[in-house]
């Protein structure tokens, strides 16, 4: 499938910005960091939550812990794994019962992976609350899912790509627009 | 990447780039039996059929955990208790799995081809789980992930397999494996428990395992069936014992980093002596806990068919 | 009644003949052969039977003296009517059936049920094979000269070897009174034990048990040494090692009285062939080397191996939908038997079409002893029409009873298109009459 690009929907700069007022935001909502725990959906949305950690680290001059969540296993169209088989890391070394879980990931679509992101979470325990935080919310839900934190809404067509470029894989920060 | 066939039949037929997806799959499997919930949903709703001609506790309960722990609803058809043992041909059984709409079939069966006839009848994924002395592509494939995990690799590792060649499907499935892995392969038993030209398996034959004892980085024993006696293929327990049973006296010249695995069951003292099953080179134990987590990476893949775009 | 086949290639190796001519036939004897000059005015009226052979090859009707009709006792394989009905529509005029029936012919009665129901049933000729031994058991003679003049044309314990050199010794001086060839099935038993298909590496990849081409030698070599001992008529059934060929040129350079035969599968399909586990793969003796396939080749080109029979073995699907090991040997061969001559021998110069069609026309019937075989003037009119370019894929229905063919799907070249015995059709263009 090929695809040009349309549009740079965010640049580095823009991302950066965007990270510090999110990570100020999850502090405000949860009223401090005290039992606050971060996950990252793999595979940028592990960079994501890294980074986000990393700010309210700085704001509060305390860590907060942070784990990554591959949902390969939860998903609900096994039937067509080709794309993605190789399941890559869950490491959540931490107990997550009673926890305030930040679900983080880059792009919010279809809700699908969150889905299965919750299911796969709640398997590991029982957190008191889960709050969903994304880079992007590009419209198009298929399931009633809805982010609590945002960075940017913009809304797409169905024939439009979103990705999001990160400098820890990709060499560079930036949302894209691409079309097919 | 995925598997290229519906069907898991043998190891000849798969390449080593598949060989190399189902080991990479099988460590994030392995990784759950760490976690207090060791089941995940990918084969929710689908049906596992164990069938097994041939009487067997440690493939088929390895089995029914990987199905289980998948989520799957497994299904345990064994030769004595079912329509099987009133004679109903194994097509007739096929036949009856289809319209059942199971989903995939594990057969274990005592005659070569067996699952190429199932594969060929029903459209359910066959994973054959020993079909005679042919194929046994599930154990091949945790040997060879116990390997890898312990050493970090299998290319150029030298992996010596002592004992019934002939009459063993585990050799001949590891043999394959290894082999397309890029690991040297050398089998070790008595001259009549030799297959016909096996060297054109692309194995090195040798009758005394003094001679490579010390040039091995694994060794995996075969168990040695008390019935070949009476068919005269070698004389005694004792005197096999003596030539070929891997006892510490034995490995003294081996390397020691030296691995040693075992399909099991273990005839204790007749192949492998207590101590060395027990000792610290043994990765035997840990075979049957990577065993779980291949067959789990085997299902999983096989479950995977065509590509679609993965949506957020 | 008169017919005459005219605008035909005649092909007649006992009588040297190659040449386009034509055939007349009268009161179900060869009447005259010749170019359409040579015949008068009388000899072709209007009530006589033309026959266009345009195009075609003409040959003496062809033999097949290797087939097992399973009747009586399996009738649910194939019949005598049904296996007669197969040979028709693969071209043959002249078939023998072995004698392992159930119960096995070995004694008159056996002999007289074949030839009743041949006569009654049966759409070409039927000559009964009689046992060996009584029951095949391979212990005492069987009453082979009450049989003899009950009509067999030949002894084999055909499906087993005799394995026991002393009654097989017997049994070639005591048959040498009666001038019956020993068809001889070359197996040690011991040796092939539960084996399933040729011992190599193919058998040892599919992981099944192999049989050790010695076992078929060494039964050759024990025959062979045997027919010398006693200047017996030894014929030797379904050859496929190169060794065994070896052994039988030599012995035919001492002038040892042996004879043999291949059957088609031998030379047109290997030991690979077994890969993928089609049980219509599984025969006795085995399918072997592509080497052993050259060897039969040369066998048969410089006549070492004097006739090809099919072996034709009726096995209902679900006898052969069995696993391997299971699964009895036999496949059916007489409807594929002239396409694979023609398009693995005839068409890849192994045999001249005269060299092939000896060795299922003059070589049986010599060493049968039958008065067939050949276009000579007033021997009986059992003609075989052939098409060397019809071409066909070799479908899933045949006109045997059974199916168990290996060849289904297969494209061959070369098929039979009117068999008649005595002077009458019994099958034109692919359909019986």
């Amino acid at each position: 499938m090929v695809s040009r690009k349309k549009k740079v929907i965010m640049d580095g700069k823009e991302i950066s910005w965007t990270i510090k007022r999110m990570a100020h935001e999850i502090v405000e909502k949860s009223y401090g960091i005290k039992d606050l725990v971060i996950v990252g959906i793999q595979t940028r949305g592990v960079y994501l939550a890294k980074r986000i950690a990393r700010e309210i680290g700085s704001i509060e001059k305390k860590e907060v812990p942070v784990g990554s969540l591959d949902i390969t296993l939860y998903r609900d169209d096994v039937d067509s794994i080709a794309h993605q088989p190789l399941v890559k890391e869950t490491r959540i070394p931490f107990d997550i019962t009673g926890k305030k879980v930040i679900l983080v990931d880059d792009v919010l679509f279809a809700g699908r992976t969150v889905r299965a992101a919750l299911d796969e979470l709640i398997d590991f325990g029982r957190p008191r609350v889960i709050r969903l935080a994304v880079l992007i919310d590009r419209g198009l839900r298929e399931l009633p899912i809805q982010p609590d934190f945002v960075g940017k809404t913009y809304p797409t067509s169905k024939k439009e790509l979103v990705c999001v470029n990160l400098k820890e894989v990709d060499g560079e920060d930036s949302v894209v627009l691409r079309e097919e | 990447m995925r598997l290229k066939h519906k069907d898991l039949l043998g190891l000849e037929y798969l390449d080593k780039e598949e060989i190399n997806l189902i080991l990479e799959t099988s460590r994030p499997f392995k990784e759950l039996f760490t976690r207090s919930v060791k089941k995940v949903p990918p084969l929710r709703g689908k049906t596992v059929v164990l069938l097994f001609y041939e009487p067997s506790t440690r493939t088929r309960t390895s089995f029914e955990l990987a199905a289980k722990r998948l989520s799957a609803d497994v299904l345990n058809i064994s030769a004595s208790t079912s329509s099987v043992a009133k004679g109903e041909s194994l097509i007739d059984t096929a036949k009856t799995l289809e319209a059942m709409k199971a989903d995939f079939v594990v057969i274990r069966h005592s005659m070569a081809g067996a699952p190429q006839i199932l594969a060929r009848t029903i459209s359910a994924c066959i994973i054959n789980a020993g079909d005679g002395t042919h194929e046994h592509p599930t154990q091949g494939l945790l040997d060879m992930f116990t390997i890898w995990e312990k050493k970090g690799r299998l290319s150029g590792l030298k992996v010596g397999i002592v004992g019934d060649i002939l009459h063993s499907r585990v050799a001949r499935s590891n043999i394959w494996g290894l082999n397309k892995m890029g690991a040297r392969v050398y089998v070790v038993g008595p001259a009549t428990l030799i297959p016909p030209r096996i060297e054109d398996m692309g194995v090195k034959v040798y009758y005394d395992l003094d001679e490579i004892i010390d040039e091995l980085d694994v060794v995996n024993v075969l168990r040695i069936q008390v019935e070949r006696q009476k068919e005269n293929l070698f004389p005694s327990l004792r005197e096999y014992n003596e030539i070929f049973g891997i006892t510490e006296e034995r490995l003294k010249r081996a390397k020691g980093d030296l691995l040693v695995m075992h399909p099991g069951p273990m005839n204790r003292g007749i192949e492998i002596s207590s101590s060395v099953a027990d000792s610290s080179r043994s990765v035997i134990t840990e075979q049957v806990t990577n065993g779980i987590a291949v067959r789990m990476a085997v299902l999983y893949l096989l479950a995977g068919g065509d590509s679609q775009a993965v949506t957020k | 009644m008169k017919s005459i086949i005219r605008n035909g290639r005649v092909v007649d190796p006992k009588n040297k003949i190659d040449k386009k001519v034509d055939v007349l036939i009268e009161n179900g004897k060869i009447a005259k052969i010749g170019e359409s000059s040579q015949f008068r005015p009388g000899d072709v009226t209007r009530s006589t039977v033309t026959i266009d052979a345009q195009g075609k090859v003409v040959t003496p009707g062809l033999i097949d003296m290797h087939t097992h009709l399973r009747e009586p006792g399996r009738e649910d394989e194939e019949t005598i009517a049904s296996g007669t009905r197969a040979a028709a529509q693969g071209g043959f005029t002249s078939i023998c059936c072995m004698p392992n029936t159930e119960p096995v012919i070995d004694s008159v009665s056996g002999v007289k049920f074949i030839l009743a129901t041949a006569s009654q049933e049966g759409v070409v000729n039927v000559y009964p094979i009689g046992s060996i031994t009584k029951g095949q058991k391979g212990e005492e003679l069987a009453e082979i000269g009450k049989m003899r003049i009950a009509g067999i044309v030949g002894i084999s314990d055909d499906g087993k070897p005799v394995m026991n050199a002393q009654i097989m010794r017997r049994t070639l001086e005591y048959a040498k009174m009666f001038n019956l060839p020993i068809i001889s099935h070359c197996e040690d038993l011991n040796l092939s034990l539960d084996g399933v298909m040729n011992e190599g590496f193919t058998s040892t990849v599919l992981g099944l048990k192999g049989i050790p081409r010695q076992a078929e030698e060494i039964m050759v070599a024990r025959d062979i040494a045997l027919a010398e001992l006693t200047g017996g008529k030894l014929h030797l059934a379904h050859i496929t090692t190169r060794r065994s060929v070896e052994l039988i040129r030599q012995a035919k350079k001492k002038k040892i009285s042996v004879t043999c035969e291949t059957a088609p599968h031998y030379f047109s399909l290997s030991e690979e062939d077994v890969r993928g586990y089609n049980t219509n793969t599984k025969v006795n003796p085995p399918l072997r080397t592509k080497d052993d396939i050259e060897a039969l080749c040369e066998g048969l080109a410089d006549g070492t191996i004097d006739c090809i029979a099919s072996d034709h073995a009726p096995h209902l699907d679900e006898e052969k939908d069995l696993e391997y090991n299971i699964a009895p040997f036999g496949i059916i061969g007489l409807e594929t038997m002239v396409p694979l001559i023609l398009t693995n021998l005839v068409s890849k110069k192994i045999l001249s079409l005269d060299q092939a069609i000896a060795k299922l026309t003059v070589n049986p019937a010599n060493i049968l002893g039958l008065e067939k075989g050949t276009l000579s003037i007033g021997s009986d009119a059992d003609l075989t029409i052939i098409d060397l370019n019809l071409k066909k894929k070799i479908g899933s229905q045949f006109t045997s009873q059974s199916k168990n063919s290996p060849f289904i799907g297969m494209e061959l070249g070369g098929f039979p298109v009117a068999t008649i015995v005595g002077g009458k059709v019994v099958m034109k263009d692919g359909k019986l009459i």
